[in-house]
């Protein structure tokens, strides 16, 4: 475990030097980031500049928390998950893989952490930010457990949606050119910008068991509000750890059904 | 390079472009559906919408509203600026240059080829948009439903000129990626794309300036909103204008950049 650890950090040491090399792009794809953090608010500033509450109980500082967490769940799947995915993909193609393989460490701890753009940190800055200033707007600190709960919480949501992302990197295993569904589970998780309870019927269905957004953002945004229940807080860990196991098994089967493209 | 040879080779490009969507058409698929943000707007503002209408857009005007945007979406939407940075960074633009056809031609015409296919995705929607709730935020004047057409072919040319444009940069510059996430920040906002421009207030105004309005929310409108015949003038002119300045300006910015171009690996 401490292994893989290590090896992470020298990965990421790797390829925050490349980022750093090209210092202008750095600093241009961190201000395009933190514009897109700012365009993404435009909805919630407008709908709110009207209403006091979008659903039942999420008035604008529930809301920008959503948006915080979201901000934050995504500043970690772009910034290390989803490059590190389609390096995956294009290795299978390539037949690069094989190497991956060779090596005296797990394969899926070697590919998920492969390649980052650092200057998502910039996300995960912003995503902190929103969230306390919202917090400030609210007038109200949560306490050191629901604190504690939302970090945990935002753990659970990130490894549900790396799960997510796992699963879609696995099919390129039978499918080689699927980068596509990368990008398409992506635009699905751009719902995750808004409490679940925002959507009705059929989606809510969707997005809370099918495509778990509540789990990846409302759910760890309602322990930080404190007002998670303690079912729904289990049921969201339980349901976060239950996807990855399932990552783990398909990534296994998928993986047996490599023939490397380089021999 | 005739006029009269672009003409003959246009269906055989076509036909092409065809055959390569189909070629990967479970990616070309994948590639369809991942245009669901109007779908996840319509959600949102519908249940914003739910109980009294939020600035005179009630829950149905917001379903005919995105339902149109997702159409028009669907049949404009390209990808020809990463299409052509790779093209230049290859060195595969090289090929494209020693056939006797303007590469924008030959891009546009195997574009174009994929829209048969974005139809099997819109017309449903369409479908779904006449019968479904929002049949009565819907135009009837017969005017503006024989614009609808025209418009989107002007939203579809000023989208492709302008991707096309930003594809040139590749030429001067190695990463036209920033370039084309501005570009597609900039769309998002200011097309109605998000949200009916109305709704955004005082940048509804700068909005009515830029190239933007006139790629999504033209047509749009037209299909949804009731307005004065001096506006569709407005609508369609601005268009027109736009879809002569984007054209003008990659076909300039090819030719400047076209002369800088080194065949890398070619």
């Amino acid at each position: 475990m401490i292994r893989i650890l290590r090896l992470f950090a020298l990965q990421f040491r790797v390829s925050a030097a490349a980022a750093m090399a090209y210092r202008a792009n750095f600093l241009a794809e961190g201000a395009m980031s933190a514009a897109w953090t700012v365009l993404n608010l435009v909805p919630l500033i407008v709908v709110f500049g009207q209403r006091d509450e979008i659903a039942p109980g999420w008035d604008r500082p529930s809301a920008l928390i959503v948006m915080g967490y979201f901000t934050g769940v995504h500043a970690v799947i772009e910034g290390t998950i989803s490059p590190s995915l389609q390096d995956l993909v294009e290795k299978i193609r390539s037949g690069a893989f094989d190497y991956v393989l060779l090596k005296p460490v797990d394969a899926q701890a070697m590919i998920s952490a492969s390649r980052y753009q650092p200057w998502r940190v910039f996300d995960l800055l912003a995503a902190v930010a929103i969230v306390v200033y919202a917090l400030i707007q609210r007038g109200e600190w949560p306490s050191a457990a629901d604190l504690a709960l939302g970090l945990v919480l935002f753990g659970a949501g990130v490894l549900a949606t790396y799960a997510l992302w796992m699963v879609c990197a696995a099919a390129s295993f039978w499918v080689v050119r699927l980068d596509n569904l990368m990008f398409l589970l992506g635009s699905i998780f751009d719902v995750a910008r808004w409490p679940v309870q925002v959507f009705h019927g059929v989606w809510r269905t969707v997005f809370t068991f099918v495509i778990p957004v509540a789990v990846m953002t409302t759910a760890p945004a309602m322990a930080l509000l404190g007002r998670l229940e303690a079912t729904w807080t289990l049921a969201t860990v339980a349901g976060s750890l239950a996807l990855l196991a399932l990552s783990r098994v398909i990534w296994r089967t998928a993986i047996r059904s490599y023939t490397s493209a380089s021999s | 390079m005739t006029a009269g040879r672009t003409l003959r080779a246009l269906p055989t490009l076509w036909r092409i472009g065809v055959a390569e969507s189909l070629a990967y058409r479970a990616e070309f698929l994948v590639w369809i559906l991942t245009t669901t943000q109007p779908l996840i707007m319509l959600g949102l503002w519908t249940s914003v919408a739910r109980l009294q209408p939020f600035a005179q857009y009630s829950s149905a005007d917001f379903v005919a509203y995105f339902l149109a945007a997702l159409i028009v979406r669907q049949l404009t939407g390209n990808w020809v600026a990463w299409q052509m940075s790779e093209d230049i960074r290859s060195g595969a633009m090289a090929m494209r240059l020693l056939r006797p056809i303007h590469p924008f031609v030959a891009y546009a015409a195997s574009h174009a080829a994929a829209i048969p296919f974005r139809t099997i995705i819109a017309v449903p929607v369409a479908v779904i948009l006449l019968v479904g709730s929002g049949s009565s935020a819907l135009t009837s004047d017969p005017l503006r439903i024989a614009l609808v057409l025209p418009s989107i072919a002007l939203a579809w040319l000023i989208t492709f000129a302008l991707l096309f444009a930003i594809g040139a940069l590749a030429f001067f510059l190695t990463q036209t990626m920033a370039i084309a996430n501005l570009y597609f920040a900039l769309y998002s906002l200011f097309s109605g794309y998000l949200m009916p421009l109305e709704l955004l207030g005082p940048v509804a105004k700068l909005a009515r300036w830029l190239p933007f309005r006139f790629m999504l929310s033209a047509p749009v409108e037209l299909m949804t909103r009731t307005q004065h015949r001096d506006d569709l003038v407005r609508l369609l002119g601005g268009q027109l204008a736009w879809a002569a300045i984007t054209l003008a300006g990659a076909l300039v910015l090819w030719h400047r950049g076209v002369r800088r171009f080194e065949a890398v690996g070619g």
